[in-house]
């Protein structure tokens, strides 16, 4: 400011910012750390605006899920669709799957999500573009907080107990918004430019969603068994539904592994994310 | 966003604020052309090649802004002008740091304000008092700093007992103010404004300029507007666009704003009416003999001929001699029947001059909308001539509003 001596020097030129490796890194670090009040703030906006206009409120987080595994016990229990046999009770097991798939998908659509919303700020305004990103991974974890809350409130009514897993089931959540989150930011660049990315998301989470033991129990063979092996979401989706349940989890090393890829994707993305950003605007508000 | 370089250095106030070197930005045409050279771009810069290829147009494209150049210091004003299109927004920008530019340079020092969209990210379901909060957050102001503005914000504002009432219940004059009260709460180094000041009532309006230069004895502001009123009276330098290029920059206000002025040709002309009265031969001309009838000096007599024709037997007829700024905006209206005057029918082309004398327009271009009807109370339009004879009005100050009268001034 003006009384100050000190003041930042800000250059803006046509070279792309990975000509500076270390300069880039420095201000990614920096907008995340000027950027973390405003992510909250924006949190806070929108989680109260969310709710104020609703008359069930907070349920919304809860509803959903919940339909969807009445939905799985009717086809279950009328015999429609005959479903393997799981160790735990069927109703925890969809239960716990459809809460924890949800959880996952908060995270995918949130970075897309929040750049769309923000678009009218963005175009105008310059602030630390990562507040947004970390305002939906705030909102994401709010609603995951809401879903495992019931989530434990029902697991005592079938006799399941978590034992000491539970202390290991929030890293289990924690890795499928750091899975999600990562190919959420990985397609927000291009699907800010073409909206066919947004319309195709759905369709190829639908199919994931049934390669991914989420209602089904693990397939013992066959081709089904082979694509829910190498689907990097199974692992994720067992092994935190394993620590909520009482389970040992059969695939920690996979586990550890997605987790590790995410990570270089997350940051890959973000650094993507950051340079696309003025080409968006460019595209968008021109 | 992604600054190049960011380092702190030491500014003294003869150091130039903002710096900007042959800055430049393509546009496109097609939106489909424009979506694919977006992910061309992407990918550029995701290999870490040079934005927006090799300086050339790609087809379809244009310069939104050509090869601009200047420099600002602390307390200095630009104000940039043009028409619609020049670029000026673009150029805001790119200062801003929202798009990069596709050649040359840009270099800010220090914090960096924008009036440019008030109130953007207002939720309306929250509260006035939320919304401060989110806003000054985006704008770049922490918790601390918020909470020691509030009140004066609050105050400026002239919300009241509205500040804890949902934004969607603001009148639109509300809203706004609260906007342009949170946006100019914070204390930059560099001013950005884009023709924020056209909102709002007179009051407000020049509350804001009081505001605003308060701000500037402090700052660099680059102020874009089509109001040549605040341009004259805030700038200390002014820059005119046209088509992305700088045609004008100068310290030399007065003149940048005629160039600005002399770029409007006489546009919307029309002619209607039912024809009992014909009228031809339109000239604006001054009284004396000198100048060459399409300049004219402020302050010097002029007059305005035309040659009128009854085409049917209607007895008389009145006119109505308005003169229109380049805006098309009426500034002064001449009526015939203030000194009952009429045209009588004699059946013969009549000759007739209208003196208008010590001329007060501020200078700038007009033009001359001439109306012939029957007298009234029983109106009838006859013959109507609209933004006909442009001329230019020409004078060694500029004013920032349409008329200058020629005064006299005593002291006792």
């Amino acid at each position: 400011m003006s009384t100050q001596a000190q003041s930042k020097i800000t250059v803006y030129t046509p070279d792309s910012s990975l000509a500076n490796p270390f300069t880039m890194v420095k201000a990614m670090m920096g907008d995340m750390w000027e950027g973390r009040e405003l992510a909250w703030r924006l949190t806070v906006r929108d989680i109260s605006a969310q709710y104020r206009r609703s008359f069930l409120g907070i349920l919304w987080a809860l509803i959903l899920p919940l339909a969807n595994t009445a939905v799985w016990l009717y086809l279950n229990t009328t015999g429609i669709v005959v479903l393997q046999q799981t160790d735990i009770p069927f109703p925890v097991y969809v239960f716990a799957g459809t809460m924890l798939w949800a959880i996952f998908m908060d995270a995918i659509n949130a970075p897309m999500g929040q750049t769309g919303a923000a678009i009218g700020m963005l175009t105008k305004l310059n602030f630390p573009r990562e507040a947004l990103l970390l305002a939906g991974v705030y909102k994401t974890l709010f609603n995951a907080g809401i879903k495992i809350g019931l989530l434990l409130c029902i697991l005592p009514f079938f006799k399941v107990n978590p034992g000491w897993g539970l202390a290991l089931f929030p890293v289990g959540v924690l890795s499928l918004v750091l899975v999600g989150t990562a190919i959420g930011l990985f397609i927000t660049p291009v699907g800010m430019l073409y909206s066919d990315v947004g319309r195709a998301l759905p369709l190829v989470m639908q199919f994931l969603m049934y390669v991914t033991p989420v209602v089904f129990a693990m397939p013992e063979s066959g081709l089904v068994a082979k694509l829910f092996a190498i689907n990097p979401l199974t692992p994720l989706i067992l092994t935190a539904r394993d620590w909520l349940t009482g389970g040992s989890p059969d695939f920690l090393l996979s586990f550890l592994v997605v987790n590790a890829i995410a990570v270089v994707v997350l940051l890959a993305s973000w650094i993507g994310y950051r340079l696309a950003m003025p080409i968006l605007i460019e595209r968008m508000s021109a | 966003m992604s600054p190049l370089t960011t380092h702190q250095s030491p500014v003294s106030d003869d150091e130039p604020l903002v710096r900007v070197q042959g800055a430049s930005k393509k546009f496109c045409l097609s939106l489909k052309k424009s979506l694919w050279y977006g992910l061309k771009d992407m990918g550029n810069e995701l290999v870490g090649r040079r934005h927006g290829g090799h300086g050339g147009l790609r087809p379809k494209e244009f310069w939104a802004v050509h090869d601009v150049s200047f420099e600002l210091k602390r307390g200095e004003c630009l104000g940039l002008i043009g028409r619609n299109g020049a670029g000026k927004t673009t150029l805001l920008k790119m200062l801003n740091g929202l798009i990069k530019p596709d050649a040359g340079r840009i270099e800010m020092r220090g914090r960096i304000g924008a009036l440019i969209s008030l109130g953007a990210g207002f939720n309306p379901i929250l509260t006035g008092r939320e919304n401060i909060y989110t806003n000054a957050s985006v704008l770049g102001l922490s918790k601390k700093e918020i909470d020691a503005k509030l009140d004066e914000i609050i105050d400026f504002a002239e919300i009241g007992e509205f500040i804890d009432t949902p934004v969607q219940n603001y009148s639109s004059g509300m809203a706004v103010r609260l906007g342009f009260a949170v946006a100019s709460s914070l204390e930059p180094d560099i001013l950005l404004i884009d023709e924020v000041l056209a909102v709002g009532d007179l009051g407000f309006k020049y509350k804001c300029f009081r505001r605003i230069s308060s701000v500037m004895e402090r700052a660099a502001v680059i102020f874009v507007s089509h109001d040549m009123g605040s341009v004259a009276s805030t700038s200390s330098k002014a820059m005119l666009m046209d088509r992305g290029r700088v045609m004008a920059l100068s310290d030399d206000c007065p003149s940048v704003i005629q160039s600005y002025n002399g770029m409007f040709k006489a546009g919307g002309q029309f002619q209607e009416g039912t024809g009992d009265v014909d009228i031809s031969g339109i000239r604006v001309i001054p009284a004396s003999a000198s100048g060459d009838g399409k300049t004219l000096r402020h302050g010097a007599d002029m007059a305005v001929e035309f040659t009128a024709v009854f085409r049917s037997k209607e007895k008389a007829a009145e006119v109505v001699v308005n003169f229109l700024d380049q805006s098309n905006t009426a500034v002064a209206q001449c009526m015939s029947s203030r000194q009952n005057f009429l045209i009588y029918n004699t059946g013969k082309p009549q000759r007739i001059r209208m003196t208008f004398s010590r001329l007060p327009f501020n200078p700038g271009t007009y033009s001359t909308w001439i109306i012939v009807s029957r007298p009234r109370p029983a109106s009838k339009v006859f013959s109507v001539h609209y933004g006909v004879c442009p001329f230019k009005v020409e004078g060694s100050q500029v004013g920032y509003i349409p008329i200058q009268p020629m005064v006299d001034w005593s002291a006792e």
